[in-house]
């Protein structure tokens, strides 16, 4: 009936969740920091989020970057519900276990293979790389993820639904409109808030496939990163975090206010 | 088939709603090959061109002015000299075998501490499980890059956890820990543990508690109701979460370059210096093809285990 | 006096604010088939759990052949449990089902060998073996989750709502089948259940239990004629309940039955004061015309329902009161009552249960 939950459990939650929160903990601490040096707290101050807001550069990057997030996380919505749903309604057709294949091997697949092959692809077909080279190489990542995420959802529900609602007069489109999406809108919106974090966190497949005039913020943070440890990076590391966890929480607050109903 | 009979029943929308229905399969299956199927088929055949100076930096490149003849002539151009010097050259090898090694090795990492936090997560009060899953899942919404930052910051010699030690006096001179292998390893448990924890835990949550508490009434022992219960039962989970983790830690790129040294190898390293540094593309694409058929057992694998579970309940 | 098998004393057991268990103490005979029966939530499925060692006393103490059971881990304790969901282990064979106690001992190959067979011929299932449990039927099933908790010979068997998920007909032929391997092999069997019927079909002794509290103890009769309490008149089988007093005057004890006369009482029956009067329906009695002899009601019969073997009554008081009344159809004078028909509905003395509250 009621398993006891022993000490030892507690423990290792503890313990796990100690592993993965104190380096994020100690960067956000740190970029509060008034000294330079990483190591040693020399009393609070914001001055890196001063200096951070005067990086010209910084700014255009991360612009670029959530321009290319939006973008591609939007595309990967639409084409991830579309192949959600042939997954889960057009039943055995030809190239089904093909389809299955080209939608999982991305998610698993290297970054550093499918950057490349999508480089030589645009190089062969003479695209010149920019803006939107990144952002095919986002959507179709994005789009597997956004697959499974409502294929899921789509698997759960319940078939008949439709059946009903077309049984009570309502066109296949309608139904779908009516009742598939709705159902799904949750999902959708799980889905978009992944693909928008991927592309905005992505580096290497940005660095492939991106031009000149379209360094993602990444790429920028990845530069400086290499040049060596500095307060800086901990105050844009901050921001970032705390625009997810507001995404996050909005997002939580949306699907959690509409499953209430 | 029901399956198929069923489909039908419902596909009786007319013309328009028949043409949705089929655009919707359409639409992301043209996408993915174009994007996904036919850019590895080009990297194929880049792998067996040649380095040259220009614009593409190998040749030969088919142009359609050149007609069957000029093509004919490219053809005979292809060559499977990157092969050889993969071959030829040990620090590929060595490479693929090192970053096959950490990979394997960070995957029994990531086991060893995903398995009891995801059993502990599943065993949990129902009312704590779903907070439990946000929080194991929410640092892999914050950046990887931000992440592996983390990690230089308090592994460097001059870093957090020496200047800890240090000053609580456990030690007097720093460990070093970062850039060597054991950097790239806590790299990628830390990173990758989101993906270990997922499947564990999806695994272990269906599993009836009920099972162990009728092993543990047979005789067994916990310890023994763990190994001959809860981990053949959770196996499918163990399975999906060291392939999750094994298979893109091969070929990882930034961890080994932001936590290792130039003495830990990995093939995502070597792959980027080829086509980068050294400007080599046809190389660069024999690498890759090297490690996708190297990876090509581990990722059907993957996705046969998926197809199990999704394919095959719908 | 041989040692009792199971002596539970004063046990209770808390969850958060809630009893579950509430000082019980009782007792369990080597050999003896006892039912622990209750409502949901009474405490029934904690008590087990209790004896089965997944849970610990928060006071008092349970012993197992005199032995106390303090701090000894469900993996060293002589009882095994049929769990209600049965919890085979889905990934072994029938066989390693069963022969998953006696691995756990360390017994020789040949020896599990022998006796996996024995209880696959226990449970009718040879040639069973090597089935996975997805493969077998829910009575199957069951018969699986009782020969693997038999196999290693437990002094006690501990039974979980083992019919719940069977349907009507395979639970009463798994009865007798329970009833029939319970007296084959001698062993003590504990059956949880909350289903009446069920306890009383089988069990020898029934401990009846409401909010962690032992209500009565006794045999099947003796919970269903002599009911402790209103609950236990309630929650075993049907009941009518008028109310009444209890008076002592010179000729001796009587019950003054509210609005129905008075009927005699034997001088044993306890104190002076009001009661409530319980009468089981099939010790009703019903005529057409007054008898005058025991307590007795006008009334006008509101329904009846033919159910082969009886037929039962429902007649409505002249205070609008319905009282259920039941007789075997081998009496021909059923026919007589049917529905609209005045009647006179009563009890003799010996019919009636005194309850108090």
């Amino acid at each position: 009936m009621k398993p006891r939950f022993s000490f030892g459990m507690i423990a290792i939650l503890l313990a796990g969740f100690a592993f993965l929160y104190v380096p994020i903990g100690l960067l956000i601490l740190y970029s509060f920091n008034a000294s330079r040096l990483v190591t040693v707290w020399g009393g609070f101050s914001t001055r890196w989020y001063v200096e951070l807001f005067s990086n010209a550069q910084l700014l255009t990057s991360t612009l670029t970057s959530l321009e290319i997030a939006f973008v591609s996380a939007s595309l990967s919505v639409l084409l991830g519900t579309c192949a959600a749903y042939a997954l889960a309604r057009s039943g055995a057709f030809a190239g089904r276990t093909a389809f299955f294949a080209l939608i999982y091997a991305p998610l698993v697949m290297p970054e550093v293979i499918t950057g490349l092959a999508l480089l030589l692809f645009f190089v062969a077909i003479g695209i010149e790389r920019g803006f939107w080279t990144v952002v095919l190489a986002h959507s179709t990542v994005g789009m597997c993820f956004a697959t499974v995420v409502i294929h899921a959802r789509l698997a759960e529900f319940d078939m008949t639904l439709e059946e009903a609602a077309m049984d009570l007069g309502a066109r296949p489109i309608e139904a779908f409109w009516l009742v598939t999406l709705p159902i799904c809108a949750p999902a959708m919106v799980a889905a978009f808030l992944l693909a928008f974090t991927l592309s905005l966190d992505d580096f290497v497949l940005a660095s492939f496939t991106s031009g000149p005039g379209s360094t993602t913020l990444p790429m920028r943070i990845y530069s400086q990163v290499r040049l060596g440890v500095s307060p800086q990076i901990n105050a844009i590391s901050t921001l970032m975090i705390a625009t997810v966890a507001i995404l996050l929480l909005v997002a939580r607050l949306l699907t959690g206010a509409r499953a209430g109903k | 088939m029901s399956l198929v009979k069923k489909t039908r029943g419902v596909g009786d929308g007319g013309l328009a709603a028949n043409l949705g229905r089929r655009l919707v399969l359409i639409v992301p299956y043209a996408w993915l090959i174009l994007f996904f199927a036919i850019p590895f088929l080009i990297v194929v055949k880049i792998s067996i061109s040649v380095q040259r100076d220009g614009r593409p930096p190998y040749e030969p490149v088919f142009e359609l002015a050149d007609g069957f003849i000029g093509a004919w002539e490219s053809v005979q151009k292809f060559s499977m000299e990157s092969y050889a010097a993969i071959y030829a050259d040990r620090i590929y090898g060595d490479a693929y075998i090192s970053s096959v090694w950490i990979a394997a090795l960070a995957t029994l990492c990531t086991l060893l501490i995903g398995y009891p936090l995801a059993l502990a997560m599943a065993r949990a009060p129902r009312r704590w499980r779903s907070l439990l899953i946000v929080l194991a899942v929410a640092p892999f919404w914050t950046s990887f890059l931000i992440r592996i930052y983390a990690w230089i910051v308090i592994l460097k010699d001059e870093g957090l956890l020496n200047h800890a030690l240090i000053s609580t006096g456990l030690i007097s001179e720093p460990i070093h820990i970062y850039a060597t292998q054991g950097a790239v390893l806590i790299g990628i448990v830390y990173s990758y543990l989101p993906f270990m924890i997922l499947p564990l835990y999806n695994a272990l949550e269906k599993q009836d508690t009920a099972l162990v508490e009728a092993a543990l009434d047979l005789g067994a022992t916990p310890f023994a109701a763990f190994r001959q219960i809860t981990w053949p039962l959770s196996m499918r989970g163990v399975i999906a979460g060291c392939l999750l983790v094994f298979i893109p830690a091969v070929g990882e790129y930034v961890i080994p370059d932001l936590l290792g040294s130039d003495e830990v190898l990995m093939i995502g390293r070597s792959l980027w210096d080829e086509f980068s540094t050294a400007r080599n593309w046809p190389g660069a694409a024999a690498v890759a093809t090297v490690l996708l058929v190297l990876l090509l057992v581990p990722i059907v694998a993957y996705q046969r285990s998926h197809l199990q579970t999704h394919g095959a309940a719908r | 006096m041989p040692i009792p098998l199971i002596q539970l004393a004063g046990v209770s057991k808390q969850y958060g604010d809630v009893r579950a268990v509430d000082d019980v103490t009782l007792e369990l005979e080597p050999g003896e088939f006892f039912a622990l029966l209750g409502p949901s939530g009474c405490g029934k499925t904690s008590l087990m759990r209790l004896v089965a060692g997944f849970e610990t006393p928060d006071a008092g103490r349970v012993l197992i052949d005199g032995r106390d059971m303090q701090g000894v881990p469900p993996y060293r304790r002589p009882v095994n449990m049929m769990f209600q969901s049965y919890a085979l282990f889905p990934h072994m064979s029938v066989e390693r089902n069963i022969a998953f106690g006696l691995v756990q001992q360390g017994m020789a190959k040949g020896y599990i060998a022998t006796r996996v067979a024995e209880m696959l011929r226990l449970v009718k299932l040879e040639g069973y073996g090597a089935r996975r449990p997805e493969q077998l039927s829910g009575g199957q099933k069951q018969r699986v989750a009782l020969a693997r908790a038999l196999a290693p010979r437990p002094k006690l068997l501990l039974l979980d709502e083992p019919l719940a998920a069977l349907d009507r007909k395979l639970r009463e032929e798994t009865q007798f089948e329970l009833m029939q391997v319970q007296r084959d092999l001698g062993i003590a069997f504990m059956l949880v259940t909350h289903d009446q019927d069920e306890a009383m079909a089988m069990a020898q002794r029934i401990a009846l239990m409401r909010s962690g509290r032992i209500e009565q103890i006794g045999d099947a009769r003796a919970i269903y004629e002599r009911p402790a309490s209103l609950f236990a008149a309630e929650f075993v089988g049907e009941i009518n309940l008028f109310e009444g007093e209890v008076v002592q005057s010179g000729e001796g004890k009587f019950a003054i039955v509210q609005g129905g006369g008075r009927i005699a009482l034997a001088d044993d029956t306890p104190l002076p004061g009001p009661v409530r009067i319980a009468v089981r329906p099939e010790r009703m009695v019903m005529s057409h015309l007054r008898a005058g002899s025991y307590a007795e009601f006008a009334g006008v019969i509101a329904d009846m329902v033919w159910l082969g073997d009886l037929t039962v009554w429902r007649v409505r008081l002249s205070d609008g009161r319905l009282i259920r009344i039941s007789r075997s159809n081998a009496d021909a004078a059923n026919a007589a009552f049917s529905r609209g028909d005045q009647v006179f509905v009563g009890f003799e003395a010996q019919s009636a249960r005194m309850l108090l509250s």
